[in-house]
């Protein structure tokens, strides 16, 4: 059986944007941008973009796992030159967003106010059809692929046994146990 | 170097499944065995450098870089283009090879080949199986039954280590296993409702895997501690691999020389005595060329390479190569075709969930144009798939972002559960591998030029993959059943075989009952080339039981010098 590839299927199924391109695979060679990309301050913005989309509250955040800097990495080097013009479109437009609905930078909002301003993007996105992905879509699902597989994410949030040892296919379960990292 | 330190009772071409085995049977029957392996060396447990890693270990966690997707245009097609098994697969641009027709062709070149990669999913062929092709008048008999291959079954299983029941189809004859990795609540659910829906004829068993779910301190081998990590190389040694199983064994009789970094170019044949005398190896670091002599020589370069071999041999006597006076050398490709099946989701026990990875999932053995069943195409195809509960890349269309949504997805979702099928491909004359010299390798050598595909048997029965799914995952209680009948080109079961096939004719087959190839008896091939039809199941597992026949009968000959 290869689970890998079931993955892959559910994935696709279920419409989720598979992070690192399969879905939008261009012939265009990509940028050899490397991290140059991305400055300390784009990190700083992605870091709170993603601590806007999973923040920390009873469980680490999005910062806890150093997302911001992960997520630039990902860019740089996954994404093909068209998924990086998505993204970089969306991010000036995100800053343009703030300074028109709130007057201000992004990175002076209030909790609140970034919250607000995100989740109005969430909303536009599940509503978006187009051959391209929104670029919130591409945020989201890179923000919560990153912090998922970091091991905050994976071992405080999630649960993860490095080695099981055993196997129990019938274990009780409750609400609000946390679900297996993988 | 003297000549006397390049003579050997037996060459070995190949590390991998089969030529591991044909490497301990040699070596434990007596024989001086050489075994010669393209590739750089892997050790056993040291050689697995991310065996240890986490999916945060990865710069890109674990997903392929454009880079890499660029360097590797046939990779990329699969899940084998990622960051922890980087390295593992061959390179497409030192070993690039021909597509007249899309082949999607997935190699190891290294210590191990893909006994380090495979699925290790371990079904025996049935009665059936062997017969097919004589009864239904397609491509050539076997030239064995059931019966000759079973005893050897018994032993490649009880040496490998292979976890599965003994569930009594007729279609999926038993083996010696160790206890099964089981169903979950969920899988057995589904199991119980298909007994009843189905008068019996469908069955969803436990995989049958060549991971050991009891310890095998004979081997130094521990049993599977549940990471589902394998194809980084098991630390535990708890799945069969050259490494972990056979490669030890032969080390230990003191008779197996290993000599990695060894194209073999072509077999030396002799002329006069019509059989081979030896191999030409090009040392892939020094690009010198060798001569090593032996009795014997085994083939066990994966199912094309091997046949590749012999296109290059003795072609000052037959321009095909040795073994092309059938006519059917390169001839007859063959695969499972898959990603054709259906997913669904199950109601009713979310206080159930699981603990630990299994390295296997369930098993539906073929159930169409068996007993009674009666369909508009040949053969068959079984399903392989799992259930499990969603993860944090479930879908939770109602959550925006923030709070609620992590807390969301740290809960586990909804059970689902998904299989693809696994179906037969016919021996057809005309899905063909051929040399293209006009193409160089990195070492200047020829390659293989794909020309194969699906026919119109395999496509009939890809529309029954995907319906059959969904009727079984409805019948078995899921619901919002989707079927999937995707994209699917020969290659991507990563079960490549045929193209010198065994049959009991030299002027229709490249091999006899026994491995040897017509033209020069002492020249066996024992991996996926041999194969004269595909049957539905994985073939690993047969490749192992010929390979162990052919070592037997071929120690057996050398004593009594009919070879």
């Amino acid at each position: 059986m290869d689970r890998r590839d079931l993955l892959k299927m559910i994935a696709a199924a279920t419409g989720m944007a598979m992070v690192g391109g399969d879905l939008w695979a261009a012939d265009l060679k990509s940028a050899d941008a490397g991290k140059a990309l991305f400055t300390q301050s784009d990190i700083a913005f992605l870091d709170e973009i993603a601590e806007t989309i999973l923040p920390k509250t009873t469980t680490p955040g999005a910062k806890d796992a150093g997302c911001g800097a992960v997520m630039a990495v990902m860019v740089a080097d996954c994404y093909d030159l068209p998924q990086q013009t998505i993204f970089f479109e969306g991010l000036k437009t995100i800053k343009a967003l703030a300074k028109k609905q709130f007057g201000k930078d992004f990175m002076q909002l209030t909790a609140a106010q970034k919250h607000e301003l995100l989740s109005k993007l969430d909303q536009e996105a599940k509503q978006a059809s187009g051959q391209t992905p929104h670029y919130f879509i591409l945020l989201k699902q890179l923000t919560l692929m990153v912090f998922f597989t970091s091991k905050v994410g994976a071992t405080e949030v999630l649960r993860y046994v490095a080695v099981p040892g055993r196997y129990d296919g019938n274990m009780p379960y409750k609400k609000g146990d946390r679900a297996w990292a993988t | 170097m003297t000549v006397a330190q390049n003579h050997y009772d037996a060459i070995v071409v190949g590390s991998g499944i089969s030529g591991g085995w044909a490497a301990k049977e040699l070596t434990e029957k007596g024989l001086k065995v050489l075994l010669l392996e393209r590739g750089r060396d892997i050790e056993h447990i040291k050689g697995y450098t991310n065996a240890f890693k986490e999916a945060w270990d990865y710069p890109h966690r674990d997903k392929a870089t454009e880079k890499m997707k660029d360097m590797h245009p046939v990779l990329k097609r699969e899940y084998t283009l990622n960051e922890s098994t980087y390295g593992m697969w061959a390179r497409e641009d030192e070993s690039p090879y021909v597509e007249i027709k899309r082949f999607d062709w997935f190699r190891g070149y290294h210590m191990g080949g893909r006994s380090l990669l495979w699925g290790r999913q371990s079904y025996r062929l049935n009665e059936a199986d062997f017969e097919a092709n004589l009864k239904e008048g397609i491509a050539v008999d076997w030239p064995i039954r059931y019966k000759d291959l079973a005893p050897w079954y018994d032993y490649v299983e009880r040496f490998a280590g292979i976890s599965g029941n003994r569930d009594g189809l007729d279609v999926l004859p038993d083996g010696q296993y160790l206890p099964a990795f089981p169903l979950n609540v969920v899988e057995q659910s589904v199991s119980e409702r298909l007994k009843k829906a189905f008068g019996g004829s469908r069955h969803l068993i436990c995989g049958r895997t060549a991971n050991i779910s009891q310890p095998k301190p004979e081997q130094n081998r521990v049993n599977c501690q549940y990471r589902n990590k394998c194809w980084l190389g098991c630390p535990f040694g708890a799945y069969f691999s050259t490494q972990s199983s056979t490669l030890p064994v032969a080390m230990k009789t003191g008779n197996l020389t290993v000599r990695p970094f060894s194209i073999v170019t072509q077999v030396l044949y002799d002329k006069d005595k019509k059989r081979a005398r030896g191999v030409e190896v090009l040392d892939s670091e020094t690009m010198q060329t060798y001569e090593f002599t032996s009795k014997i020589v085994f083939l066990n370069a994966s199912a094309f390479n091997s046949t590749w071999v012999l296109m290059n041999s003795a072609t000052d006597i037959w321009e095909g190569g040795l073994g092309s006076s059938s006519g059917e050398l390169g001839h007859n490709v063959m695969d499972h075709h898959l990603n054709a099946g259906a997913f669904g989701e199950i109601e009713g026990f979310d206080d159930k969930y699981y603990f630990g990875r299994r390295p296997t999932g369930f098993y539906i053995p073929r159930f169409r144009n068996w007993g009674g069943d009666k369909r508009d195409y040949l053969r068959g195809f079984g399903y392989q798939g799992a259930a499990s509960r969603q993860g944090w890349q479930k879908n939770v269309a109602e959550i925006g972002i923030g709070a609620d949504l992590k807390n969301a997805l740290a809960e586990p979702g909804t059970w689902t559960i998904g299989m693809s099928g696994f179906g037969e491909i016919l021996p057809d004359h005309s899905n063909k591998i051929s040399l293209d010299r006009t193409v160089k390798d990195k070492w200047g050598l020829p390659v293989l030029a794909m020309d194969a595909e699906l026919k119109a048997n395999e496509i009939k029965m890809r529309k029954d993959m995907m319906q059959d799914g969904i009727d079984i995952l409805e019948a078995g209680g899921a619901k919002n059943v989707r079927g999937f009948n995707g994209e699917c080109h020969p290659g991507k079961g990563i079960h490549e075989m045929g193209t010198a096939r065994m049959g009991r004719d030299p002027k229709t087959s490249v091999l006899n009952g026994f491995n040897q190839v017509w033209d020069a008896p002492n020249v066996f091939i024992t991996d996926g080339a041999a194969m004269t039809s595909a049957s539905c199941v994985n073939p690993s597992l047969t490749y192992m039981a010929l390979t162990a026949r052919a070592a037997a009968y071929a120690v057996d000959a050398l004593k009594k010098g009919d070879l």
